[in-house]
Formats: C-alpha cells, sequence, structure tokens
C-alpha cells in the first residue's frame, strides 16, 4: 500500500506536528538548562554570569528542597493509593446492578470536570473553612471544636482535594473496564463455586491489570505537577509544609527572581519526572502491543 | 426465592451506590446551592435550602465583569482545540494509513512530551512571551494550550483513525478514486466522529488547564481559571459570589463532560481501556 510517493506524503503531513512539538520541547529545555548555570537576576544584574554548578549547590542546601521532593512524592503515592484503591471499590460497587446507574455514574464522575481552581477554593470555603464550613457546622453541632485543616494539616488537605479530583477518573476508567470482563467468564467461575474473594484476586485483578497500569501513567503526570490546587489554599504554607516541587520552582523564579535556582529545580524536576516517565512508558507500551 | 435475593442484593446495591454518589457530588451540589443564597444567608451555617436570590449572579457580573473571562474561556479552549485539529489530523492520519517502523516510536516520544514538567520550562516560556509581546494575550496562551494538548489529540486520532479498515481504502482506489477523492469522500465521512470526540475531550482539557492559563495573563486575556484564582485572597463576604462564579465556570464543562464519558476513557488511555 506504501509506495514511494505517498510515503513521502506521509512524512509530509507528520511534520508540523513533529517539529512544533520538537522546538516546543527542546528550545525552552534547552534555556533553562542554560540558565541553571548562570547567575542571573533581572532586577539586580551586576553580578549575572556563569557560575557553574553553584545553583544546584544552593538547590541542594536549602532545606525546603527536601521538603518540596518528599512533599512531591507524598502527594503522587498518597492520591494513587487512594484513587486506586478507592476506585476499585466504586467500579465494584458501580457495576452492581441497581437502579439509576446512569445517574449515579453522572454524579461520580463530576468532579474530573471541575477546574482546579475551583475544587480547590470551594473546598477551602464551603467545606473545610473553619468558620463557615460545612465541617465546621458539624463539628459545632456535635460540640467539638472546629478544625483549621489548611493551617493544622496543610498537606493532607491538598491531597484530599486532588483525591476529590482523581477519584471520579480512575473508577471511571476502572469501571469501563470491569464492564469488558466477559460475564460467561464470571458466570462460570461463580458455578465453580469461586468465592467472591477468590473470583476478585484470581479473575477480576489481572484483568483490571491494563486498566490500572494506564490510571497510574496518567495521574502521576499530572499529580506530578499540581500547582493550582496549592495556589489558591495555602500558597505552599505554613512555612514550606505544603510546597511541593513545581511549587518551589514558581516562588523561586517568579516570586524571588531567582532564575538560576529555579531553573537548576527545574532541570531536577524533569529528572525526576523522566525517572517516572521511563517505568511508565515500559508498562504503557508493553500493554499496548497486546 | 433467587429472585428474591436479587432484588434485595439490587436494593443494597442502590442505596450504598447512591450514598457514596451523593457523598462524592456534594461539594458540588452545595455550591450550586450557595450560589442562590445571599451572602448573609451563605454564613448563616448548613443549609440545604436557598432563598433562589439571583444576587450573586448579578454581582459577579456587575463587580467583576464575570462574561470577559467566560469568552475567553471559551475562545481560548475552542481556539487551541481547532489549531491542535489542523495539525494533528493530517499527523495521525499518515501514521495511521501508511505506518512506517517508526511510528510506534513518534507517538511514544509525542507521549514522553506531555510529562515534561512545566514549571521547569516555566521562566523561558515567560521570557519568550514577555519578548514577543504576547504576555495577557490571547493569541500567544491559544498556541501555548494547543502545544500541551497537541500529543493527546494526535494519540487520540489515531488510535480512533486505525480502526477504519483499509480495505475500505483499497476498494476506492480500485474504483479510481484520486488520493484528494480518498479523503474526502471516503475517509473523512467515517473519521468524523472520531474528530468530534477528540475535539470535545480537548475543549474540556483546555478549559480547565490551571497553570499557564494563570501565570501567562493578567487581565485581558485571563480565562475563568485565573479568575476565579483571584478569589483566593478575598475581600469581605464572598461565599455566594464564589458560589455563583464557580458555578457558571463549571457548569458548561459539567454538561459536556457527562455526554463524553465513553470519549473520556477511550481518548485519556489512548485507546488502551474502551
Amino acid at each position: 500500500m506504501a509506495t514511494r510517493q505517498t510515503s513521502t506524503l506521509a512524512r509530509f503531513m507528520m511534520a508540523p506536528a513533529v517539529l512544533l512539538l520538537f522546538i516546543w520541547m527542546i528550545v525552552p529545555l534547552a534555556m533553562t538548562l542554560w540558565f541553571s548555570f548562570q547567575q542571573y537576576n533581572p532586577l539586580n544584574p551586576i553580578r549575572d554570569g556563569f557560575i557553574g554548578l553553584a545553583n544546584y549547590k544552593l538547590f541542594f542546601s536549602n532545606p525546603a528542597f527536601f521538603a518540596a521532593i518528599q512533599h512531591t512524592l507524598t502527594i503522587v503515592v498518597v492520591v494513587l493509593l487512594i484513587t486506586i484503591i478507592g476506585g476499585i471499590l466504586l467500579a465494584l460497587l458501580l457495576d452492581q446492578p441497581m437502579w439509576g446507574q446512569g445517574f449515579v455514574r453522572i454524579l461520580v464522575i463530576s468532579p474530573f470536570f471541575v477546574m482546579p481552581p475551583v475544587a480547590a477554593l470551594v473546598w477551602k470555603n464551603m467545606i473545610m473553612h473553619p468558620g463557615y464550613g460545612v465541617l465546621a457546622d458539624m463539628a459545632r453541632g456535635l460540640g467539638l471544636q472546629p478544625i483549621d485543616w489548611f493551617a493544622q494539616y496543610p498537606l493532607f488537605s491538598i491531597i484530599l482535594i486532588v483525591a476529590w479530583q482523581w477519584l471520579p477518573f480512575a473508577t471511571l476508567i476502572l469501571l469501563t473496564s470491569l464492564q469488558s470482563l466477559d460475564i460467561e467468564q464470571k458466570e462460570a467461575a461463580e458455578m465453580d463455586g469461586a468465592g467472591f474473594l477468590s473470583r476478585f484476586w484470581h479473575l477480576t485483578l489481572p484483568h483490571l491489570s491494563r486498566a490500572i497500569t494506564v490510571v497510574v501513567l496518567i495521574q502521576t503526570i499530572f499529580l506530578l505537577a499540581v500547582y493550582a490546587e496549592i495556589l489558591v489554599t495555602t500558597n505552599g504554607g505554613p512555612g514550606y509544609a505544603s510546597t511541593n516541587l513545581p511549587f518551589l520552582v514558581y516562588q523561586k523564579a517568579l516570586l524571588e527572581y531567582k532564575i538560576g535556582q529555579a531553573s537548576a529545580g527545574g532541570i531536577i524536576a524533569v529528572i525526576l519526572a523522566n525517572i517516572v516517565a521511563f517505568f511508565a512508558m515500559r508498562a504503557v507500551g508493553k500493554n499496548l502491543d497486546k | 426465592m433467587a429472585r428474591a435475593v436479587t432484588t434485595q442484593h439490587k436494593a443494597i446495591a442502590t442505596a450504598a451506590a447512591w450514598i457514596v454518589a451523593f457523598l462524592i457530588f456534594f461539594p458540588i451540589l452545595y455550591t450550586i446551592i450557595t450560589s442562590f443564597k445571599s451572602e448573609q444567608e451563605a454564613i448563616q451555617g448548613f443549609s440545604m435550602i436557598p432563598s433562589g436570590t439571583l444576587e450573586s449572579y448579578r454581582e459577579v457580573q456587575s463587580q467583576y465583569n464575570y462574561f470577559k473571562p467566560f469568552m475567553n474561556s471559551v475562545i481560548l479552549s475552542v481556539g487551541s482545540t481547532i489549531l491542535a485539529l489542523f495539525i494533528a489530523v493530517p499527523a495521525a492520519w499518515s501514521m495511521a494509513f501508511s505506518p512506517t517502523r517508526r511510528t510506534k516510536d513518534v507517538l511514544m516520544w509525542m507521549l514522553s512530551t506531555k510529562m515534561m514538567p512545566a514549571v521547569a520550562v516555566l521562566f523561558p516560556i515567560y521570557l519568550i512571551f514577555r519578548n514577543f509581546g504576547l504576555l495577557d494575550s490571547r493569541i500567544g496562551l491559544t498556541v501555548m494550550l494547543m502545544l500541551i494538548n497537541l500529543p493527546i489529540v494526535v494519540w487520540m486520532l489515531y488510535t480512533y483513525f486505525r480502526e477504519i479498515p483499509g480495505e475500505i481504502l483499497e476498494a476506492a482506489r480500485m474504483d479510481g478514486a484520486t488520493l484528494w477523492g480518498e479523503i474526502v469522500y471516503v475517509l473523512t465521512p467515517m473519521a468524523v466522529p472520531g474528530i468530534a470526540s477528540t475535539m470535545l475531550l480537548n475543549i474540556i482539557l483546555a478549559w480547565n488547564e490551571a497553570f499557564w492559563t494563570i501565570r501567562l495573563t493578567t487581565t485581558n486575556a485571563a480565562p475563568l481559571t485565573a479568575f476565579i484564582s483571584s478569589f483566593s485572597s478575598p475581600q469581605g463576604l464572598f461565599w455566594a459570589k464564589l458560589s455563583a462564579a464557580s458555578t457558571l465556570a463549571i457548569a458548561p464543562i459539567l454538561i459536556m463532560g457527562w455526554f463524553s464519558q465513553r470519549q473520556l476513557v477511550r481518548g485519556l488511555t489512548f485507546g488502551a481501556v474502551k
């Protein structure tokens, strides 16, 4: 089918997309790499110039750095755990015969379509606000002291919001995969007297493995980059208690104008993302071959 | 007997699912309810019954000129999606219909560009935008959103196009169709559903993008994500107004999302889960 003429045409048709993405990836990244070896301060350019690895040393010696890495990974791991385990349980529940299944699905999937700033501000003000939030109303109703969530448990609060946004996504994907499980297989397993747990372990879970892989990959991409949720709720605080790597880099670059250090942080973020991506892409690539 | 057990089972499943669904949906529901309260009502403690006033909706328009960021969101999400389609359709097309040994590598590479953390290029992009006068401009941001979502658009289209059987093309060619005729009369009609779903999902993604839209705009080109973020440091009573603004910001996408559940699964999993 592919004569020389059509394959030339094919290459020509692909060129704009490939070129654009290549430029978009390589130019800013090269600039970041260059800046990461420079002293560069737009407000005070006197000492600007090449300083070798000093930015990386500064960034590593900053106590906020390790906190930020730790928070970044905590957000990724905890949200993944909540959404995968919760998503499997919810998908199993929604897969049962019931009245109004379509409507229930619509309610469950909804948080995924809420833009991050709205999700974060709604949780911050309507639900978790220590004065006027629903949780505070409930606490007072029970005669308890309302909790100031974002001051006392900042990272937990952000994880809660992010998990609320991604649980619907995981549920929807896992439910779709669950529904493609052959009903005859299920019935055969039931006939053989396999109990619920054994059916789940030997039949359902292996069937879901591909969907779980995909959920982990997609969510990891987005969870490594959580930003707006932090910006509108805790602004990284108190102190650095809820600062993750993207947020730290943003603070260094646009608030403190320490471009060199911010760029070093950006390169570290790229390396971190690559390590994660390496494993995730391999898994997805393998799965897509099937 | 078995029948009774089934009904009972169904009743329990229904009750459990409705309770869980209600809890998950509650923050959205309560925001919608609060948007129909006055500011005084909104802080008077928990209540699911609003007075039904439209005061907050009027105020977000009169005080903050809500329509402007709303239109910016529409322009940016639709504009970037159409632009992405123009570039992605030919690419996905050629990958699906004349694949080479490297096609899969190219696709994986495209996906990997999605993994580049946005913060890593925040300052260079900021600098480029500033030097080209693109900060706070709709054109700059449209291009930006197009670039971020391009890999997903190509991937989605590719998975749809790949399902169009190649035999149909051969048959058309036998009948003497030219390449152009093949594209316009044979492939396009078959590809329209896939393109439409891709468009829908991409509009949703672009509408909700909340890093570049916040950082590269101030007032002129600011879409709803940036507008809502400005409520993070409020002055005075704002619960009902925040709710009204939030409700308006999520309503169109929520409704689009409900209709695109299936496509969403397919699109976001690159065809791996259908």
